[in-house]
């Protein structure tokens, strides 16, 4: 990748997408050198703006020509470095992506860019009465091709699946600058294999979504919100495993522990009861004879598990009120502490009380603080690791209660990341929990997209496979052999 | 002659694998049975690989709603031992007898598909063994879990041309407090259209809506309503209002209910729409077949099935599925020809076009390079 072929395909790009769609000054690169993740950073020798699929295809070859490494990048809030540059490659930025193509809501879907934001397909379909329902916390400015690049989640995602739930088709530039239609625009899915279900979630090594299919619900008839405080995170989660245990599906239900909300507190004045060593909240959603109904369970097993406070929302601006402490939390740890790395880890939710306890064991051991947020429906924990950069020893203690966090939900059974993708921050974790013949075999789709490996290198696996090793050729015999069988065999 | 192994481990299915393919043999693999006709036939097969003896429900995390499953354990029993704990996974499948690992390996969905998906949308972590016998995993045992490519996915649906499923994790739901079927008579497609449309529009929230149109009579459209007591009074009241006509309320499932409106030996159609096109569709095959043509399925989620006698010859048979093929391709839909009679082979293209095709010969290419697993049976010959 030497910088003589870099501008060459600036010269070509800035012909085929004009001047303005071509970065090459270094301090306009360097304003793209990391994502979410703020401590990984490569500058991109090159960043490309395309604005239709037809230039983010013309990038594409571009970098296949000239055999560059090319990362696709959204709206850079990632958290695992999915979107790092590669230093000397080419950056594609789909910020210009944005218009949404189609909404049919006779079907329940829309055909949109990969730089159109999460909530924007919401709020084009408001109107209607109608959602999409994937909703990261960063959902007014994440893109949608981020999304599918990470398997978004969200809060509500323990009643309503995950971004591979409501992706019904995808147009891809693969990395040999094909464009591709994969699975359905308006059908519950196409013929063959489900290539959509193995690219959402790939992190960008499969290729570049250039359209994206998702399906559009109903918005329900009522909606609850109840904020329910405790003494303990123990009780917090004693009474999520006892709403689970009822047989209620709760649209969301969500735990914060005094640390997250004293942060919470200070950022955005949030009001929630004092004296609350954790907050819970939980979502209800459906009919209104049903939620009223739920809300009474729910109520009723709140106050079993010791519940001191609980509120419900009477309305949208409550609601707001309530959310508004749980969805700053990343950010407002800011005012507690320096910094703080975002952990994202997930265990069987049974084990929340006892992992919650390991995780502050392990804290007090390394003399930091921990603050805890997550979606207890799900079990996926946001552990806060919090540090100051200035105490020589603390950075290095926080990575290490961090991974440690990581390893503990691996031995409950758990994942290393239940949102926040693998990326260049967890590949060396991920044989942890795979073998090397999972990773070996998870490889085999990589080499068939992308067997140069030119799509986002370096990111997920830790091992890159070569695509040219087949796991075990056959002899020109076994083929003889193989056709003197078939001539016996029987009809099927 | 074709061998029939059964193996009682991921391990033994491993070893089974590793020596088929060094010695140059094909493997089918297989569960019940149910949908062994399904698919186009393999070119060869020297081995077929009974996963039965692979069954029983290895872990059921009840409070956690999780449940890892042997491949090859009927649905149909993996049920009964979730009811016991007041759970379900969340697909009913018209093949009753199917094993999980058929069912997923099919991609075969059933009523419940407008709620929940298929196999495919519950499927949290999957164990299987590739062509060379090496077992892999995918995914795990949480329910929220982005480690890793989701290679399960692509098992899904993948007729065992890929890998051998040997074992399956899957998120689980409650079962439902109460259930009640809303059923109203329906003379035409078009009736269906607009019941359909305006179901879907409104907030009755179903789980289920099917559709049964004989060749003969009129048909029923039937909504299932799942949730609390209260919840489900409340929602039927309303859909009986919505649906007007001759409606009725039963709890328990008209008889037609998750059934196939084929039998073996028939030509198996499944018909796949957007909702607000699958009238177009429905009409298209009636008026290419000459006469009304027995069609079932989810009509809420845009997949039914169809039948044509086993009896018609291959040329009017490809003919009626061209023409079916050419409305529903205008719509982004398809029609795939399940099965065919023995005789009708090779005669009609079980798949029509294939967007994709090129990328999907690319991972069979990887995975299973000497084409050991299910050569033939599946698109474009993979």
């Amino acid at each position: 990748m030497s910088t003589s072929s870099v501008d060459a395909l600036a010269t070509r790009l800035r012909t085929e997408l004009g001047p303005g769609a071509v970065v090459t000054d270094e301090a306009a690169r360097r304003t793209y050198e990391c994502d979410g993740l703020t401590h990984y950073r490569a500058i991109p020798e090159l960043v490309v703006l395309p604005d239709s699929a037809e230039e983010v295809q013309a990038v594409v070859r571009g970098c296949r020509e000239y055999g560059l490494p090319f990362v696709a990048r959204g709206s850079g809030t990632g958290l695992s470095g999915g979107a790092l540059p590669v230093a000397g490659g080419v950056l594609i930025v789909t910020s210009r992506l944005r218009r949404i193509l189609e909404l049919d809501l006779r079907n329940g879907r829309a055909v949109v860019e990969p730089g159109v934001a999460n909530l924007a397909i919401s709020q084009a379909v408001a109107e209607a009465g109608w959602y999409y329902a994937p909703d990261p916390s960063s959902q007014l400015v994440c893109s949608i091709g981020g999304n599918v690049a990470e398997n978004s989640g969200g809060a509500h995602c323990v009643k309503y699946g995950f971004t591979v739930h409501h992706v019904t088709g995808l147009e891809v530039c693969t990395s040999d600058g094909e464009l591709v239609w994969l699975g359905a625009r308006k059908s519950a899915r196409s013929v063959g294999y489900d290539l959509v279900g193995v690219f959402v979630g790939s992190e960008g090594t499969l290729g570049i979504a250039t359209k994206v299919a998702v399906r559009l619900l109903r918005r329900p008839e009522a909606v609850t919100t109840i904020l329910a405080a405790f003494r303990t995170v123990a009780d917090a989660g004693a009474a999520t495993s006892a709403i689970i245990a009822a047989g209620l599906t709760p649209a969301a239900a969500e735990i914060m522990d005094a640390l997250a909300i004293q942060a919470a507190e200070k950022a955005v004045n949030c009001h929630y009861p004092a004296g609350a060593g954790a907050v819970l909240i939980v979502e209800l959603d459906g009919s209104a004879v049903e939620v009223a109904e739920e809300e009474a369970a729910v109520r009723e097993l709140c106050a079993q598990s010791g519940s001191f406070e609980l509120r419900v929302a009477a309305d949208a601006a409550e609601r707001a009120e309530i959310w508004k402490g749980r969805k700053s939390a990343f950010a407002a740890v800011g005012r507690i502490s320096p910094q703080y790395i975002v952990q994202d880890g997930v265990i069987p939710r049974t084990a929340l009380a006892e992992v919650l306890a390991e995780i502050s064991a392990l804290a007090d051991r390394a003399g930091i603080r921990v603050a805890n947020v997550f979606h207890a429906g799900d079990g996926n924990l946001h552990p806060l690791v919090l540090y100051d950069e200035r105490v020589p020893g603390e950075h290095a203690a926080a990575e290490e209660v961090s991974g440690a966090i990581l390893d503990l939900c691996v031995s409950r059974g758990g994942s290393i990341t239940g949102e926040h993708g693998v990326g260049v921050d967890k590949a060396a974790k991920l044989p942890r929990m795979f073998t090397a013949d999972d990773l070996d075999t998870m490889q085999l789709v990589r080499c068939a997209f992308d067997p140069a490996g030119r799509a986002n290198p370096g990111k997920v696996f830790p091992t890159p496979r070569l695509c040219g090793e087949a796991p075990r050729h056959r002899s020109a015999g076994d083929a003889v052999e193989q056709a003197a069988q078939r001539a016996g065999i029987e009809a099927w | 002659m074709v061998k029939t192994v059964q193996p009682s481990s991921a391990a033994e299915v491993a070893e089974v694998l590793r020596d088929a393919s060094a010695a140059g043999q094909t493997v089918v693999p297989r569960g019940a049975g149910t949908k062994f006709d399904w698919g186009d036939a393999p070119s060869t097969v020297d081995l077929v690989l009974d996963l039965r003896e692979l069954r029983g429900l290895a872990e059921h995390a009840p409070a956690d709603l999780v449940a890892t499953v042997g491949a090859g354990t009927p649905l149909a029993d993996l049920q009964a031992a979730l009811a016991g704990a007041g759970q379900r996974l969340s697909v009913e499948v018209g093949s009753t007898a199917a094993t999980v690992g058929g069912m997923l390996a099919t991609g075969e969905g059933g009523p419940l598909r407008v709620r929940h998906g298929t196999g495919r949308d519950l499927l949290i972590g999957v164990e299987f063994v590739r062509a060379d016998g090496v077992i892999a995993h995918s995914g795990g045992r949480v329910v929220k879990n982005v480690a890793g490519y989701d290679v399960g996915k692509l098992l899904c649906g993948s007729y065992g041309t890929l890998g051998v499923i040997t074992s399956a994790t899957f998120r689980l739901h409650p079962l439902p407090a109460a259930r009640v079927w809303v059923c109203r008579t329906v003379q035409t497609p078009q009736d269906i259209h607009s019941l359909v449309g305006a179901l879907l529009e409104a907030t009755v929230e179903p789980t289920a809506v099917e559709v049964d149109l004989p060749a003969l009579g009129p048909g029923t459209l039937a909504v299932l309503i799942e949730g609390t007591a209260g919840g489900v009074t409340k929602r039927a009241k309303s859909c009986r209002e919505l649906l007007a006509g001759d409606v009725s309320t039963a709890d328990t499932a008209p008889p037609w209910w998750n059934t196939y409106p084929f039998e073996p030996g028939d030509v198996a159609l499944e018909l796949v729409a957007p909702v607000d096109a699958l009238h177009a569709a429905v009409y298209a095959l009636h008026d290419a077949a000459g006469a009304a043509v027995p069609v079932r399925g989810s009509a809420g989620a845009g997949v039914v099935y169809a039948t044509l006698p086993g009896s018609m010859p291959a040329g009017p048979v490809a003919a009626i599925v061209d023409a079916v093929r050419s409305v529903l391709l205008a719509r982004d839909g398809s029609c795939v020809v399940l099965s065919v009679p023995p005789a009708m082979r090779g005669a009609v293209d079980l798949w029509g076009p294939v967007p994709g095709l090129d990328l999907m010969r690319r991972v069979k290419e990887q995975f299973d390079p000497a084409r050991t697993l299910s050569p033939g049976r599946f698109v474009g010959g993979i």
